[in-house]
C-alpha cells in the first residue's frame, strides 16, 4: 500500500484520525458507511465511545463484526427514519455523501439525529480537476477521485462552495471546518482558497434551527 | 469416509435426559408436576465453565442438533452443517448444549407422554406451553450442568425467539444473544398459516379430540397437510421455481388429479415422512407457542421497553429470500435494540432458498457467524 496516498497516524487512516480528534470521549456515535469498522473500533478502544456503524457491503460487515463493532447492514438510501431525534452526540459520514441517492435528505436526517454532524467529501472544484475539464475536456479524475466516469460510485459530487451553500440553505451552523490534500495534510494556502486548493473537506455541523 | 467420522463432525453422540421432579408453574396458569428434558452436548466445558453455548431449536427440531446417534443413521442432527469442529459454532472452542423445548416431540415430556396423575396419555390435557416456559425449563438445565453464564445463546426462527426471551428473562445468564431468521412476534399472515395447519389436524377424523393414542391411530392426513403447508413457507418462490419449475413426473399432462407436478410429489413426500417422526398434538402446541410469542405484549407493544432488562450483546441475522420471517422483521428487532441503547450487530444475507437458509452455509452467513463467534470465544477465553 502506498503510504503517501494512505498516510496513518496512531495506526489510523489520516482522515479518520482527523475525525477522531473532533469526537469527545464517552460520546455516542453513529457512523454512516462505516467500512471495515476502523473508526468505531478505534473510538471504542481509545475514547470509550458507544456507537453503531451502518454499512451495506457484506465483506465490510463481516470485517466490522470481527472488529467488535455494532455494525448494522442497511442501505443509507433507505433513509434513517428508524433513528430517534437527538439520539447521538455525533453522526459521522466520511467520504460517502457523494455516493448516496439523496444527500440533501440524508443531511437533514444527520442534523436531526445527532447533536453534531461530521461530513467529509472530495472537493470537485480542486484546481487539478478544474484543469482537466477546462483544458482537456474530459471528466476529471484524481488521486482523491480515481474512478472513471462510467464506473464511479460517485453520483453526487460537490464542491466546498456547493456544500457551504447547502448548509446555509438548511441553516446548519458550521462549527468547524478543515481542508486537506489527498494525503490528508493541511497547507496554509488551503485555508485562504479552499475551493481551489483542498482535495478533501471536513465539516462539523450543528442544526442551526434548534441551536 | 462416512461423514460422522469426518474431522468436521462431532461424530457419534448420546442424548441425555434431565428429570425434573419439582413442579413447574407455566404461563398458562397450570403446572407440570414433573417432566423430562432431553439434551445433547458437543465439545468440552472449560475449567471455568465460561465456554458454554446453548442452541435452541425451531418448530420441528429437537435436542439432536449435530452428529449421529448411530453410525448408520440416515441423517445427522438438524444443524449439523453449522455445529462441529471448525464450523461456525466451533466445538473445538465451545461446549455446545442443544436442549429440547418443553413439550417437544421425541425429546421432552409432551402430549404423547403418560400423565402421572391419570395414568393416561396427556393428549389434549397437556398444558399449552410458551417460549417463556421453554426458557425457564432450559434455565433448570443450565443450573443442572453447573453453568453460571452462557457465552452465547443461539437460535434460528422459533429458536431465535427463545434467544430473545433468554436475554429479557435471564439477562445475567448470557453474554451474547444470536438471533437468526426470526421475528419479534408473528404477523397476522404467520398466524393464519398456523391456524390452517391446526385446522388440518383437528378436523382429521383420526384426531379423536387429541386422544388418538388411545384409539391406536394417528391423524396422518392432518399432520401431513400441516407439514406440506409449512414447507411452502420455508422456501422462496424463486427456490421452488429453480427446484421444481413446472416439471411433470410423467413428462406429460395427465388430465387428472393424481400427483403430476414434481412440486406436488415433493410436498407429499415431505408431509408423509413427517408423520413418521412427529406428533400431531405437539404440532398444535408448537404453533401456539409461536402465535403467543410477543415480548412487547407486557410493555404495551413497546419492543424497545421489552428489551430494557437485556444486557447481552446481540447479533441479528436475516436472509433476503426469507418471506416467512423477512428481513424487515429482523430490522424491527434491531431498531428496538438500538432504541433501547443495546449492543447489536445486524447482517442481511443475500440468499435464494428462503427461511430454511438459516440451516445452510452460504459464505456471507458462515463468515459473519465465524467473525461473531470468534469474538465471543476470545472474550470468554475459549
Amino acid at each position: 500500500m502506498n503510504t503517501q496516498s494512505t498516510p496513518t497516524r496512531n495506526g489510523l487512516r489520516a482522515d479518520l484520525a482527523l475525525i477522531a480528534d473532533w469526537i469527545a470521549p464517552g460520546s455516542r456515535v453513529l457512523d454512516l458507511g462505516c467500512g471495515n469498522g476502523t473508526l468505531l473500533a478505534h473510538l471504542q478502544q481509545t475514547k470509550h465511545v458507544r456507537g453503531y456503524g451502518l454499512e451495506i457491503d457484506p465483506d465490510n460487515v463481516i470485517a466490522s463484526v470481527a472488529a467488535g463493532v455494532n455494525v448494522l447492514q442497511v442501505d443509507l438510501d433507505d433513509g434513517l427514519a428508524q433513528f430517534e431525534t437527538n439520539s447521538f452526540d455525533y453522526v459521522v459520514m466520511s467520504s460517502a455523501i457523494q455516493e448516496v441517492a439523496a444527500p440533501n435528505a440524508l443531511l437533514d436526517d444527520m442534523l436531526r439525529i445527532g447533536r453534531d454532524s461530521i461530513v467529509t467529501f472530495p472537493n470537485f472544484a480542486h484546481w487539478r480537476l478544474r484543469t482537466k475539464i477546462a483544458l482537456r475536456g474530459v471528466m476529471p479524475s484524481s488521486r482523491a477521485l480515481p474512478n472513471r466516469w462510467y464506473d464511479t460510485p460517485n453520483i453526487h459530487l460537490c464542491t466546498v462552495r456547493d456544500f457551504e451553500r447547502l448548509c446555509q440553505d438548511k441553516k446548519a451552523h458550521i462549527v468547524r471546518r478543515h481542508f486537506v490534500n489527498h494525503a490528508h495534510r493541511a497547507q496554509a494556502a488551503m485555508r485562504l482558497v479552499p475551493n481551489l486548493l483542498c482535495e478533501i473537506a471536513l465539516y462539523r455541523l450543528r442544526d442551526g434551527r434548534t441551536g | 469416509m462416512s461423514d460422522h467420522a469426518s474431522p468436521h463432525s462431532v461424530g457419534l453422540v448420546t442424548p441425555e435426559t434431565l428429570h425434573v421432579a419439582a413442579p413447574m408453574a407455566l404461563d398458562c396458569g397450570k403446572q407440570l408436576c414433573e417432566f423430562d428434558l432431553d439434551y445433547e452436548t458437543y465439545g468440552t466445558l472449560n475449567a471455568d465453565g465460561s465456554n458454554a453455548v446453548l442452541v435452541c431449536h425451531a418448530l420441528s427440531g429437537n435436542h439432536h442438533a449435530a452428529g449421529r446417534h448411530q453410525a448408520d443413521d440416515a441423517k445427522p442432527g438438524w444443524w449439523d452443517k453449522c455445529i462441529g469442529p471448525g464450523k461456525m459454532i466451533d466445538t473445538n472452542r465451545f461446549f455446545v448444549v442443544a436442549s429440547a423445548n418443553l413439550g417437544a416431540y421425541n425429546g421432552s415430556t409432551g402430549p404423547g407422554s403418560i400423565n402421572p396423575e391419570t395414568g393416561r396419555h396427556y393428549g389434549p390435557d397437556f398444558p399449552v406451553v410458551t417460549v417463556g416456559d421453554w426458557v425457564r425449563a432450559q434455565n433448570i438445565l443450565r443450573a443442572h450442568l453447573g453453568i453460571e453464564t452462557w457465552a452465547a445463546v443461539v437460535g434460528g426462527s422459533l429458536g431465535g425467539m427463545q434467544v430473545m426471551q433468554w436475554a429479557i428473562d435471564f439477562p445475567d445468564r448470557l453474554r451474547h444473544a444470536v438471533v437468526i431468521a426470526s421475528a419479534p412476534k408473528l404477523s397476522a399472515q404467520n398466524i393464519a398459516f398456523n391456524e390452517i395447519a391446526r385446522q388440518a389436524i383437528v378436523t382429521d377424523p383420526e384426531f379423536h379430540a387429541g386422544r388418538y393414542y388411545e384409539a391406536g391411530v394417528v391423524p396422518r392426513r392432518g399432520l401431513m397437510l400441516a407439514r406440506m403447508l409449512g414447507h411452502i413457507t420455508y422456501l422462496s418462490d424463486e427456490a421452488m421455481r429453480a427446484k421444481f419449475g413446472r416439471d411433470l413426473r410423467a413428462g406429460r399432462i395427465g388430465y387428472g388429479f393424481d400427483v403430476e407436478f414434481q412440486v406436488e410429489s415433493y410436498l407429499r413426500y415431505q408431509g408423509e415422512s413427517f408423520v413418521g417422526r412427529f406428533d400431531a398434538n405437539t404440532y398444535l402446541l408448537m404453533t401456539k407457542a409461536l402465535d403467543y410469542f410477543d415480548p412487547a405484549y407486557a410493555t404495551g407493544g413497546d419492543l424497545a421497553a421489552a428489551f430494557g432488562p437485556a444486557t447481552a450483546r446481540f447479533m441479528v441475522i436475516s436472509f433476503t429470500s426469507d418471506w416467512r420471517f423477512a428481513p424487515a422483521r429482523s430490522r424491527e428487532i434491531v431498531d428496538a435494540l438500538v432504541q433501547a441503547g443495546k449492543e447489536v450487530a445486524y447482517a442481511e444475507v443475500a440468499s435464494d432458498l428462503g427461511h430454511d437458509d438459516f440451516l445452510l452455509t452460504m459464505p456471507h452467513y458462515v463468515n459473519t457467524m465465524k467473525a461473531y463467534m470468534g469474538r465471543v470465544a476470545a472474550e470468554v477465553g475459549a
